[in-house]
């Protein structure tokens, strides 16, 4: 009898002693953009609520309709993007406006949307399966994905970048990654390219970028690559660990992710952007102007 | 079937990381395993502790917290550079051994212990009773646990899949990215995973039939 409670009482400590040594998660504290006082007084200017919205042969609308809430689907660790502030629960970033835009414009607030956090890896099957009505997560289009799902806009163009430490003098640009331990999200288009384009880097995958930041700040990988967009969000939550170095080597255009069948929103989608250049600024400015971040609202796709 | 023809390296790849997986980190429980199912029935008392300790606090803890300590928490402690495929075998190896040791343990305990005692009055030590008597006779009534043991294993080696470890729990991630059917494939992953099992299934029948203890 005793002799097990001893045994009990090292492995409550051996556990306790496991619980402490464990490691932080690597998730991102604090936004970039950290501007929360008269946020949601400014929000207000942007963009209204719209009324009596009608929209004709749209089966999300209908849908939408029906169920008098929008199910949208984001990204939750990418600040100055898409995050969730783990403290506050509040959602921050130029897609998540862009997503609000949108839900405003067909006649929805706030408190009307439902946001899901889907991975990369996740977002057709989500959109086919109708999990969401729409997609905004710096989501590229491509021909690949179009055969599933269709696109609204692009709202946003971006390239690949890197992501290294604030120290490091060796990387200027993807040429110099000879010999070095690129990291980014598994099986995603940037590191496919590294392993096709600068096979003589090493790659390493991680579930998300957090992680391969975390590991980047730890020493244990040389770079973390993906849209040069996200890396800047990084790069400003860390300035003095982290730096976003050389020139974009690809271009991705982010759009956003609608049914295919549903040329109606995506046309309605598309004309909102067209029209509201000034929101886009707005919406630009307030969250990825702080970060450094250039750029300007491009020509949407025609709806085929 | 396009997939596999179209990205043949890539599954090739995945296939391969999936069995470097399974072998090492089973090579790994193996040992250790015995090893400590022979420390929870020692005489030792601090042999028994340890290896109750081992025992309880490694298979309390899910998988993939483990590897989570594996994948970031071992480099700090180390010098260099992580290498995470060696790191994934480690935390598979000694998660799975503590599930050997049990499984070895109760073969033990199938062992009459009237024959430990003749042993041991023959004048053998706890080791010689162990390898010479006792741990033949218990390794054949757990063939067909100890082989549950390892498919469980084969099929855990997916959590390295978010550990940067290339196998078949990410190749999907790849697929969705090149802008394929991604139900095509979880049915391949699962048709490969389905094939890996019967090979072990057949296995552990033959190992039954070929150490068939006569009663």
């Amino acid at each position: 009898m005793r002799k097990s409670r001893i045994i009990a009482g090292l492995g409550l400590t051996a556990a306790a002693l496991l619980a402490l040594t464990a490691c932080n998660s690597g998730s991102p504290t604090g936004s970039p953009t950290g501007d929360a006082t008269g946020e949601g007084e400014a929000e207000e200017t942007w963009f209204t609520v719209a009324e009596d919205v009608t929209l004709e042969g749209s089966p999300t609308f209908d849908a939408i309709t029906e169920r008098g809430t929008v199910k949208i689907g984001v990204k939750e660790d990418q600040p100055g993007l898409g995050y969730l502030d783990p403290t506050t629960g509040e959602r921050t970033g130029f897609d998540i406006d862009v997503a609000r835009w949108i839900a405003a414009s067909l006649g929805y607030d706030e408190d009307q949307i439902e946001y899901t956090a889907i991975p990369s890896a996740n977002r057709e099957q989500a959109i086919v399966n109708g999990d969401v009505d729409y997609y905004v997560g710096t989501y590229s289009i491509n021909d690949k994905r179009k055969e599933q799902i269709a696109f609204a806009g692009p709202y946003f163009i971006t390239g690949q970048g890197l992501l290294v430490a604030a120290d490091n003098e060796d990387i200027a640009g993807p040429e110099d990654l000879a010999g070095k331990n690129v990291c980014s999200a598994t099986g995603s288009t940037s590191i496919q390219r590294i392993k096709d384009e600068y096979p003589e880097a090493t790659t390493t995958e991680f579930a998300g970028y957090s992680e391969c930041v975390e590991q980047l700040k730890n020493g244990q990988v040389d770079a973390v690559t993906t849209d040069e967009s996200i890396l800047i969000g990084y790069a400003a939550q860390d300035p003095d660990n982290l730096k976003v170095v050389g020139d974009v080597f690809s271009e991705e255009r982010y759009g956003v992710g609608l049914a295919k069948d549903d040329a109606a929103l995506q046309e309605y989608i598309n004309t909102m952007f067209t029209d509201g250049g000034d929101i886009w600024q707005a919406i630009f400015d307030k969250n990825l102007g702080p970060a450094g971040v250039e750029g300007e609202q491009p020509d949407v796709d025609p709806v085929m | 079937m396009n997939q596999l023809t179209e990205y043949p390296g890539v599954w090739a790849q995945a296939l391969l990381g999936t069995l470097i997986l399974f072998f090492a980190g089973g090579a790994i429980a193996l040992v250790l395993g015995i090893i400590v199912g022979a420390m929870r029935v020692s005489p030792i008392p601090v042999a028994r502790a340890v290896g109750a300790v081992y025992v309880n606090w490694i298979r309390n803890t899910p998988l993939t917290l483990v590897m989570f300590f594996f994948a970031f928490c071992v480099p700090l402690l180390m010098p260099g550079r992580a290498d995470w495929l060696v790191l994934a075998i480690w935390a598979l190896g000694i998660y799975t051994a503590t599930y050997v040791a049990e499984t070895i343990r109760s073969g033990i305990n199938t062992v009459p212990v009237g024959q430990a005692e003749a042993a041991r009055a023959l004048g053998l030590t706890f080791g010689q009773v162990m390898t010479l008597v006792v741990m033949p006779q218990a390794a054949r009534s757990v063939i067909p646990p100890m082989m549950s043991v390892f498919i469980a294993l084969l099929k855990n080696t997916t959590v390295a899949a978010g550990f940067s470890v290339v196998n078949l729990g990410n190749i999907r991630a790849e697929m969705s990215e090149n802008g394929e059917n991604q139900l095509v494939t979880i049915l391949w992953v699962m048709a490969a995973f389905v094939l890996m099992v019967f090979l072990l299934a057949w296995l552990q029948r033959m190992l039954e039939n070929k150490w068939r203890i006569a009663r």
